[in-house]
């Protein structure tokens, strides 16, 4: 099915099923561990053995030579798998360093050798015992001291690294009220908590995979590509993922290092990342350097925006896109924004939930918070005078729906945002120094074509089956309503299958493009079901209605199980997308409020409560997307507060890579969240007129709650995590 | 993790014969901190005598009308006692900051007083560490160090004690009762228990090999307002970036113990004359001499602070 022009009315209106705040229905196997996580799968050929992996000890180099006969001859050791004996290895396209390294290393930790024994324990012991020789070769580690050095990017993904609109240097240097002003962010870590895992079996020449994975079919691509063999010869099997923020959008070296360790060992071989792994051997959200220069009229029209930034990656990687929104979010006849891209010899850096936005709105939110003070305006009031209802780089393209100020409005009437003091430092709580910050919420939507199978049997019950992921999100429960939906019958009829690659190929799930895309193909799938239904009984599709597991169409009621009968009806489509998006302009829109207090002695902070309004097309089904806010939400919160990769840039990599290092937040950090979705729904994105949510929470959080730090103390901090030690030169004298 | 054989002790005395026949071996109590350091091949014992059974695991008075607390009391049990939180609620509100509800129902006494450092250099086996690998130099300084030592520290280690229950215990001047394999008990002071890092941050208490600690004692209580305000970037759950311990009395004298500043906790005694003069003059003789590094010199107004906010708290 093609999706080219807006949608009309059509059997998901009928919201029966669609936009009912349905539980999970994987949550019960997830509550009571039924869930086979990669590691845990129970269906799996017997004897599996266990590998360990060796990571590299320097950051940029060459591994001299590897000695691996005390762990060849330690207990229980199977195989030894390096780069001198695995053979000629390609690199997958997602892939930026190799992820078998040697004799080249190209980061810290990346994989240089991979033990394999009888136990885990076996495979552990052993692998300390590989002993590697390295010349350690010069790195750059540093983005602040690599930033002049910094080049513009490669396009990628349809983004162009530098825009410009009018006149933006004479307008700035004009404008009667400036703001100058450079940001920074951290690095970040995906944290999830299911590290990456893999269990790799070969069966002859065909590869089955187990592995924890968002994208199953880039990963076979990139499987196949790595190892030079026909796609046609892997499966990858990803039922259920727990987390993956976008460090499981690509294989990583538990899946490649399962493949090789089981082809060597002739045995199933299974692979859990270890915690420190998860920093230095896999990707992470880069660092960025941002700056923002902002022109406005005295009565607070801006004039001119501009935003820069800089962010480093290994060797043809890409930028951290931290510039996006400011094309977009704000009016401005003026304007300018540009992306710099450092060579630098970290951990390979990469997408982390809503790449771009999240950052760079971190930065954005804070300046616009910045210049509405200079203004004396009021920092909704000042969102709200420089709203725009067209892409301001193209004004020929209208948003297809935006309600941002409606998130505004909306959002301050809850929180009382009335009570905020304009003046920081004002208010106070015993002990405590308390504010109010506000940041506005902008994510793109994207539509990716996605496929599925359906299958009716006598029973009446639909099975769907798509390689489509659920990384935590709801996935399994959407497909369910949206299945359920199209063919009329209820929620226990349908059973969804998910994450195989023998299904057929979905959007997968990244960039909040899963739950739009993911349920319009099954909607298309679910199209030619009904028709196939209607066919069999040699009846008229558009005329036939799908109620209460009937198809109904003038005086003839048949089941759907009797229209199956004994041999099932089968189904499959996807859906595509023609112009629309380029036609309009689709976001997803929202503000978030936050209250802090602020120890006046310490500098501690702590959040006191926080809402989201969210304004993201029809929400298909408000519990599962609530999750995803107030999780996205204390996400953010991590930002604002805390989660930092802290770099060695003597010895090039992540110091802190453990989660009592690299802290996120623990629930005393979050005590009040809430979350209102605006009535919207949006035809120009799907016949599902959904967008996503997922990403959309965490954008601007951690503006809100440094703009509230800001309103409590008076100090502005514009380098993340706002931790203690940045405003204690700040704070009120003491006693 | 190395592979190791293993015994279960019945009493003190058979685990001390069992380390003499075993030297090298590690004693196990909770095992909270020693599995995780040997997992990571940061601890390689081949031996491990468990001694979390041990009849070590009560709180009885002692004649000079103080406590003495078993080496194998859990820090769930020592925090909830009736005694303690009655007379010595500093100890209770350390101990309730720390770790979290899990790892307190099996961690114990002795075993919170020796686990080990939490700078992140330490953990990752491919960097040099003087205290994990004697000789092999020192990763942190120089490095990532905002959580590390501003005094005490040397230049071969500026690692800090991560203990918030020993911190406590410093103010409350606790003494830790040992036994060795030869069957001599001895008390330790706990100002004298943690040694200096000097040229060997590996040796870290004067707890000789094979040396089983029994008891913890506490003189009796000395009355006072007991506050122990741990900081930290996020609300609970982590290791104090600094932590202040104070006993003040009505008259405002006291007593003030710091966490997370060096390899031990921190009290100096004659700085704690300047109580009723308040946190500025206190901070300056607790912090003389500190060496603070460009990640942790917040370190030192951030003492000074949040003892101003203690003695605030104090007052009422
Ligand atoms: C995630 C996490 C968070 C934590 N957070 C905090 C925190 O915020 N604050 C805090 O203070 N602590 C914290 N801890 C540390 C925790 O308090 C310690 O791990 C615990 O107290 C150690 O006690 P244990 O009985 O488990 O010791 P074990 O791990 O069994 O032993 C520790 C050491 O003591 C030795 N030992 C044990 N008993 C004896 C004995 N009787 N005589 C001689 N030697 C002995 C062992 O040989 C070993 O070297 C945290 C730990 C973890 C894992
Ligand atoms: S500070 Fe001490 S523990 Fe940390 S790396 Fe240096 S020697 Fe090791």
């Amino acid at each position: 099915m093609k999706f080219d022009t807006p949608a009309t009315t059509n059997p998901i209106d009928r919201l029966k099923v669609i936009g009912k705040p349905t539980n999970r229905i994987d949550g019960p196997l997830k509550t009571t561990g039924a869930a086979p996580y990669a590691y845990e799968q129970r269906d799996i050929p017997a004897n599996a053995a266990y590998g360990f992996i060796v990571g590299s000890a320097i950051a940029k180099g060459r591994l001299v030579s590897v000695d691996t006969a005390d762990a060849e001859a330690a207990p229980g050791v199977l195989t030894i798998v390096t780069a001198a004996n695995a053979g000629t290895l390609g690199k997958g396209d997602f892939n930026t360093a190799k992820l078998l390294g040697g004799p080249d290393i190209e980061h810290y930790h990346q994989a240089i050798a991979l033990v394999v024994a009888e136990t885990f324990e076996q495979a552990r012991a052993a692998a300390a015992l590989v002993r590697a020789d390295y010349a350690r070769a010069r790195g750059a580690f540093d983005l602040t001291a690599a930033m002049d050095s910094a080049a513009p990017p490669k396009p990628m993904f349809g983004t162009i690294a530098d825009t410009a609109v009018g006149d933006f240097d004479a307008a700035f240097a004009a404008a009667p009220v400036t703001l100058d002003a450079r940001y920074t962010t951290p690095d970040h870590s995906h944290a999830m908590m299911e590290p990456h895992a893999t269990i790799a079996a070969w069966e002859g020449d065909r590869l089955t995979l187990w592995t924890a994975n968002q994208m199953v079919a880039w990963s076979v691509g990139d499987m196949a590509k790595t190892l030079g063999i026909p796609k046609e010869n892997i499966r990858l099997v990803s039922p259920y993922i727990g987390g993956g923020f976008g460090g499981k959008l690509f294989i990583r070296a538990d899946a490649l290092m399962a493949a090789l360790g089981a082809k060597a060992a002739k045995r199933p071989v299974k692979i859990a990342l270890p915690r420190p792994f998860i920093a230095n051997n896999t990707t992470h959200r880069p660092a960025t350097i941002q700056r923002i220069r902002l022109g406005a009229t005295k009565d607070g029209k801006i004039t001119a925006i501009g935003h820069e930034s800089w962010s480093g990656d290994l060797p043809g990687g890409g930028p951290e896109t931290a510039v996006g929104q400011t094309r977009l979010l704000y009016a401005g006849p003026n304007r300018m924004t540009r992306m710099r891209l450092a060579v630098l010899d970290l951990p390979e850096g990469n997408a982390m939930r809503a790449p771009g936005e999240a950052p760079g709105l971190m930065a954005l939110e804070i300046a616009m918070d910045e210049m509405a003070e200079k203004l004396g305006m009021d920092p909704i009031d000042f969102r709200i005078l420089n709203d725009t209802q067209v892409d301001p780089e193209k004004p020929e393209r209208p948003f297809s729906q935006r309600q941002l100020n409606e998130c505004l409005t909306t959002g301050a009437g809850k929180f009382g945002w009335a009570k905020r003091s304009a003046k920081p430092g004002a208010a106070r709580d015993g002990r405590w120094l308390t504010g109010m910050g506000v940041a506005a919420a902008f994510r793109n939507n994207i539509n990716a074509t996605s496929a599925a199978r359906v299958r009716l049997d006598k029973a009446g019950v639909v099975t769907v089956e798509t390689d489509m992921t659920d990384i935590g999100t709801g996935s399994y429960t959407i497909i369910a309503q949206t299945a359920a939906e199209m063919m009329g019958v209820p929620l226990d009829k349908v059973v969804v299958k998910l994450g195989d690659s023998a299904f057929p190929v979905s959007a997968g799930s990244g960039g909040q493009w899963g739950a739009n895309s993911s349920t319009a193909g099954v909607y298309a799938a679910c199209a030619k079901l009904r028709e196939a239904v209607a066919a069999k009984l040699g009846l008229n599709a558009a005329d036939a209605e799908f109620v209460d597991g009937e198809i109904r169409s003038g005086d003839r009621r048949v089941s759907l199980g009797e229209a199956a009968g004994d041999a099932g009806l089968v189904a499959e489509d996807r859906m595509e997308y023609g112009d629309l998006a380029d036609k309009y302009q689709q976001s997803t829109f929202g503000a978030h409020f936050c209250e802090v207090g602020v120890d006046a002695a310490t500098g501690e902070i702590r959040i006191r409560r926080m809402l989201a309004v969210c304004a993201a097309g029809r929400i298909l089904n408000p519990k599962a997307a609530r999750s995803q806010v107030i999780g996205a939400m204390t996400m953010g919160a991590g930002a604002a507060l805390m989660e930092e990769l802290a770099v060695d840039k003597r010895f090039g990599f992540f110091v802190n890579h453990d989660l009592a290092g690299y802290e996120v937040p623990v629930h005393a950090d979050i005590p009040h969240q809430e979350v209102i979705f605006l009535d919207e729904t949006d035809p120009t994105t799907s016949p599902m007129k959904a967008k996503g949510v997922g990403e959309l929470g965490i954008c601007g959080v951690a503006a809100a709650v440094a703009n509230a730090v800001y309103n409590a103390t008076g100090v502005r901090v514009r380098d993340y995590p706002v931790t203690l030690d940045k405003l204690l030169g700040g704070l009120p004298a003491i006693a | 993790m190395k592979a190791f054989t293993y015994e279960r002790a019945a009493t003190p005395a058979g685990a001390t014969a069992a380390f003499a026949k075993a030297p090298g071996a590690r004693f196990i109590a909770g095992g909270t901190n020693l599995l995780d350091l040997m997992k990571l091949q940061i601890e390689t014992p081949a031996h491990l005598i468990d001694v979390s059974r041990l009849a070590l695991d009560t709180i009885e008075p002692t004649k000079e009308g103080g406590l003495r607390i078993g080496a194998m009391v859990r820090n769930t049990d020592l925090a909830a006692d009736a005694r303690v939180r009655r007379d010595y609620g500093l100890l209770t509100r350390a101990l309730v900051a720390g770790a979290s509800g899990q790892l307190r129902n099996k961690a114990t006494t002795a075993g919170n007083l020796l686990q080990r450092t939490r700078c992140p250099y330490f953990y990752d086996t491919n960097q040099p560490c003087n205290k994990r690998q004697p000789g092999s130099g020192c990763a942190a300084i120089g490095g990532v160090s905002r959580t590390l030592a501003v005094l005490g520290a040397s230049e071969a280690c500026i690692a800090t004690h991560p203990s918030d229950m020993a911190v406590a215990m410093r103010a409350l001047d606790a003494s830790v009762e040992t036994v060795d394999a030869a069957g001599k008990a001895r008390a330790i002071p706990i100002a004298d228990f943690y040694r200096a890092p000097g040229t060997t941050p590996h040796l870290e208490t004067m707890l000789e090999p094979g040396e089983l600690i029994t008891a913890v004692t506490l003189p009796k209580p000395m009355g006072g307002t007991h506050i122990y305000h741990k900081v930290r970037d996020r609300a609970s759950y982590a290791f104090a970036l600094i932590s202040v311990a104070a006993v003040v009395q009505k008259d405002g004298s006291g007593r003030v113990a710091l966490g997370g500043v060096a390899h031990k906790p921190w009290r100096v005694e004659a700085a704690e004359a300047d109580m009723p003069r308040g946190a500025k003059a206190v901070a300056s003789g607790l912090l003389a001499g500190a060496t603070p590094s460009h990640d942790n010199a917040y370190k030192l107004p951030l003492v000074e602070r949040t003892l101003a906010g203690v003695l605030a708290e104090a007052k009422g």
